[in-house]
């Protein structure tokens, strides 16, 4: 008996990788929460969970790029530590991005072999790197010239050199993170042959999708995490659709968002065609159609999963996409055509983006510069500044907004993150909108702020402005929107009344499922 | 400080503030450190003060002088590198001006109030070109204005001949004989005040003070230092990008005209090869002043506490008799120290 202990563990299935109670913290926010995952060799584990579950934390843990709090990783059942992705790869982990990392005007031999080529007294000795590069890309079942530029290629395609290029690498756990966002369906059937392929040669994988038929049709076993937590593990055949959805959606609803009466104003913007073509040649448009109609006084809620194309919208909307989107619309029931911005903000459109550090807020400026950009013309018809307006009118709005900063010549960038989303809102309501599109305005603000912001919205609507808001907090868009529009691959996939839907009618048919069953 | 609703007086006062925070503060701006390298010039103008030659005021005057056709060039620099762009051509630029002006002035005849505005046509016609390739076609500023900088260099060549444009003029029957000398190229090169301050730098003032006023004054400044600071989020807020891009270029150029104009008068010619490399050193002068080359940071102040800096460290290598061989090997130390200086606030 005693010698029992000192023995290797005996599974029945090989674990080839297994992540136990992992943790993570981005300041106060807990994003994980003693999360165990498991790996077989020759297992396709699908990750699932709505936007923010924490799936990509995860995966960025595993990959090396950012370090667990608590918990710990092990390979084929030895304790492993990453400090950097490159300890990651070395142990056997790839993880295969949206966005590739391929250097596009290179070779696909040179990319497989990137760091690696076969050399010779520090000659790259070409014809071993040309042969090895054909084996790799044989592996993955791609028949192609290795000296052809990768750039080339199409988006599937070099995926697939991506893929060969890890497994050339000694990958056997390969994390795969949306990779049929932008491929078409006989590319994703491509890619599902080759991931059966993987699997028979003895690989995991860890496959995040947000497609329901996608995780049927690969899945061995799946897990579902929610809040930064794991909520199951199941084996595919013994989950079911309806209860993988409601163990996605069935969380807490924490901060209630104030409720108030719905209006029936007059048609305010009407959408009739909203078609957005992708940023590279040959993928698919972001957007195929989004037609709306908000009315005066209404908030629209709009909402999808990553790559619906939800944000694509506001920004065509807003002119903010240039010739990429083709829109058709009317404000008020006259033609409007945003081709710029600055033509947006003119007919009284605002947008919020999701990402204020990005595209909302110049951090190299103070509160008012900030507060007053979008409004220039209107404070200042000269174009001589007037200064002491601009500081009154940033302090009354402020104060409205209850912004919390030592001084109004503060920079931007010493702000905690709802003050900072505070001042982005400072600056639309500084130009006095009519239509507003909110991208996730609540991302990354606390709860206080959070409330204050609904209790803005709330405010503006009474006003008559009308709102879209697009947002993957599902419990608070189902309480504060009048209506809710779900996208689905770039397309309106189904309308449902604020008071009248749920979670998880919002997760299916975000997911593709058909609205009615 | 209550969660219920604050008045506006008090909102602000939220944070906790420090007694000290302000001079730190202080201590820590581009402004203090800008400041800080031109004092540590000075002070080594007062311990090699080349026999006394420091401590007269002709050698400031001069100092101030030599540095002006630089300090103007620096100010129209500041425009574009606050936008986090960059002019190689400005140089080139004031070469052409002064061909150009030389040759209005001298052999066309034309009086000044033609010839200065033309002049400053031309250049900002320059700089706007650089300005609508980077702006339209999203070329990168190093490469356009490169490509700026060759072909004003080559159009000041075809334009002068390849000689320099000089008040000697050739008669029908082949003798020199030697034109007089314009009289706007003898008022800018001239002294006022008592023979104490030299037009030259007045009009370096003078720049400074519009500069001032475009950036700090005008909502166009306010939209330079936006794109600098957040390309996509001021052109999210309505700020016209392309337009303002085009502007802070055609700036640079018009900027570069004047320094073309003061370098013709200087010089009583025109010279094609005149300001060779002038724009490294506008762009020394705008980095030593504090302005980032990220953009979004910085200001015209810094500029010209940038412009004394290098023109004062120029000043006192000469009159300590400093080889120009060592001079410029010393004025590269200077340039990394004080840029090292300033990187503390970035």
């Amino acid at each position: 008996m005693i010698f029992m202990a000192a023995s290797p563990p005996c599974t029945p299935t090989p674990s080839l990788l297994r992540m136990s109670r992992i943790s993570r913290a981005f300041g106060a926010q807990q994003v994980l929460r003693e999360v165990d995952l498991e790996l077989a060799a020759g297992e396709v584990h699908v990750l699932a969970g709505e936007n923010g579950a924490g799936k990509s934390t995860l995966m960025r843990i595993l990959g090396g790029a950012l370090a667990a709090d608590e918990g710990t990783i092990a390979i084929e059942g030895r304790p492993v530590r990453f400090r950097r992705p490159r300890d990651a790869r070395q142990h056997g982990i790839a993880i295969i991005h949206q966005e590739l990392s391929l250097v596009g005007p290179m070779s696909v031999a040179d990319n497989l072999l990137l760091g690696h080529e076969p050399s010779r007294a520090g000659w790259i000795d070409r014809r071993a790197a040309l042969g090895r590069a054909r084996g790799a890309l044989e592996r993955v079942g791609l028949r192609l010239d290795p000296r052809r530029p990768v750039g080339s290629l199409p988006i599937s395609s070099q995926q697939l050199v991506e893929i060969a290029k890890a497994l050339s690498l000694g990958a056997r756990i390969i994390v795969m993170d949306e990779p049929t966002s932008a491929l078409s369906e006989p590319e994703v059937r491509r890619l599902f042959a080759r991931i059966a392929d993987l699997k028979s040669q003895g690989c995991g994988v860890i496959y995040i999708t947000h497609r329901l038929e996608e995780i049927y049709a690969l899945a061995d076993r799946i897990s579902v995490l929610r809040d930064g937590g794991l909520v199951a593990t199941r084996a595919a055949h013994e989950l079911p659709a309806g209860e993988l959805v409601r163990l996605m959606v069935g969380r807490s609803i924490g901060e209630q968002a104030p409720r108030r009466p719905s209006s029936e104003g007059e048609v305010l913007l009407c959408v009739r065609r909203c078609r957005v073509r992708a940023g590279a040649a040959g993928r698919r448009p972001v957007v195929e159609d989004a037609p709306l109609e908000v009315r005066r006084g209404e908030i629209l809620g709009l909402t999808g999963l990553e790559g619906a194309g939800v944000s694509e919208v506001l920004w065509a909307l807003f002119g903010a996409l240039g010739r990429r989107a083709e829109v058709e619309m009317e404000i008020d029931g006259r033609p409007a055509r945003p081709t710029s911005p600055r033509a947006a903000i003119e007919m009284g459109i605002a947008l919020v983006t999701n990402d204020r550090r990005r595209s909302g807020l110049v951090l190299s400026m103070d509160v008012v510069e900030n507060a007053t950009l979008a409004a220039l013309p209107r404070l200042n018809p000269l174009g001589w500044l007037r200064r002491r307006e601009e500081v009154a009118q940033t302090a009354r709005i402020a104060g409205q907004l209850r912004l919390r900063c030592a001084s109004l010549r503060q920079c931007v960038s010493t702000l905690s993150g709802g003050n900072q989303q505070k001042i982005v809102l400072a600056k639309w309501m500084a130009t006095d909108p009519r239509i507003l599109l909110l991208d996730e305005p609540t991302r990354g603000v606390d709860v206080g702020a959070k409330h204050e912001i609904y209790l803005l919205m709330n405010e503006w609507s009474a006003r008559g402005c009308s709102i879209i808001l697009s947002s993957s907090e599902w419990p608070e868009l189902l309480q504060v929107s009048d209506r809710i529009m779900v996208m689905h691959r770039g397309r309106v996939a189904a309308l449902f009344r604020g008071g009248q839907a749920t979670a998880a009618d919002l997760l299916r048919a975000a997911m593709g499922h058909a609205a009615d069953e | 400080m209550s969660e219920g609703r604050t008045e506006e007086s008090e909102a602000f006062a939220a944070a906790p503030r420090s007694t000290t925070a302000p001079l730190r503060a202080l201590l820590a701006s581009p402004t203090a450190t800008a400041l800080l390298a031109l004092c540590f010039v000075l002070a080594l103008g007062f311990l090699f003060s080349g026999d006394g030659a420091f401590h007269k005021w002709t050698t400031h005057r001069d100092a101030l002088r030599q540095a002006s056709v630089y300090g103007i060039l620096a100010c129209g620099m500041t425009f574009v590198i606050i936008t986090a762009g960059i002019d190689l051509s400005v140089g080139s630029v004031l070469g052409l001006v002064a061909v150009t002006f030389s040759t209005l002035s001298i052999h066309e005849a034309w009086p000044p109030w033609l010839a200065v505005p033309a002049c400053l046509a031309l250049g900002g016609a320059c700089g706007a070109a650089s300005g609508l390739v980077v702006a339209k076609w999203r070329i990168q500023p190093f490469i356009v204005t490169l490509a700026m900088m060759v072909f004003a260099r080559g159009l000041a060549k075809t334009l002068s001949g390849g000689m320099k444009v000089s008040t000697a003029v050739q008669q029908a029957d082949g003798s020199w004989t030697a034109a007089p000398v314009p009289g706007i190229f003898r008022l800018i090169d001239s002294r006022l005040l008592g023979d104490n301050v030299s037009v030259v730098s007045l009009i370096f003032l003078s720049c400074i003070v519009l500069s001032w006023i475009i950036l700090s004054r005008l909502r166009w400044g306010r939209y330079l230092y936006a794109i600098g600071g957040n390309e996509e989020a001021a052109r999210l807020s309505g700020v016209p990008v392309a337009a303002m891009k085009v502007m802070a270029y055609a700036l640079a150029g018009v900027f570069a005209a004047v320094a073309g104009l003061c370098q013709a008068a200087q010089e009583q010619q025109g010279d094609p090869e005149a300001g060779l490399g002038y724009e490294l050193t506008a762009i020394a002068i705008v980095v030593i002043g504090g302005t980032s080359l990220m953009g979004g940071r910085g200001g015209i102040g810094l500029t010209l506490l940038g412009t004394l800096t290098i023109g004062y460290l120029d000043k006192i290598l000469s009159v300590n008799a400093v080889p120009e061989a060592s001079r410029l090997m010393l004025t590269a130390v200077i340039i990394i120290a004080a840029v090292l200086l300033q990187r503390r606030n970035h």
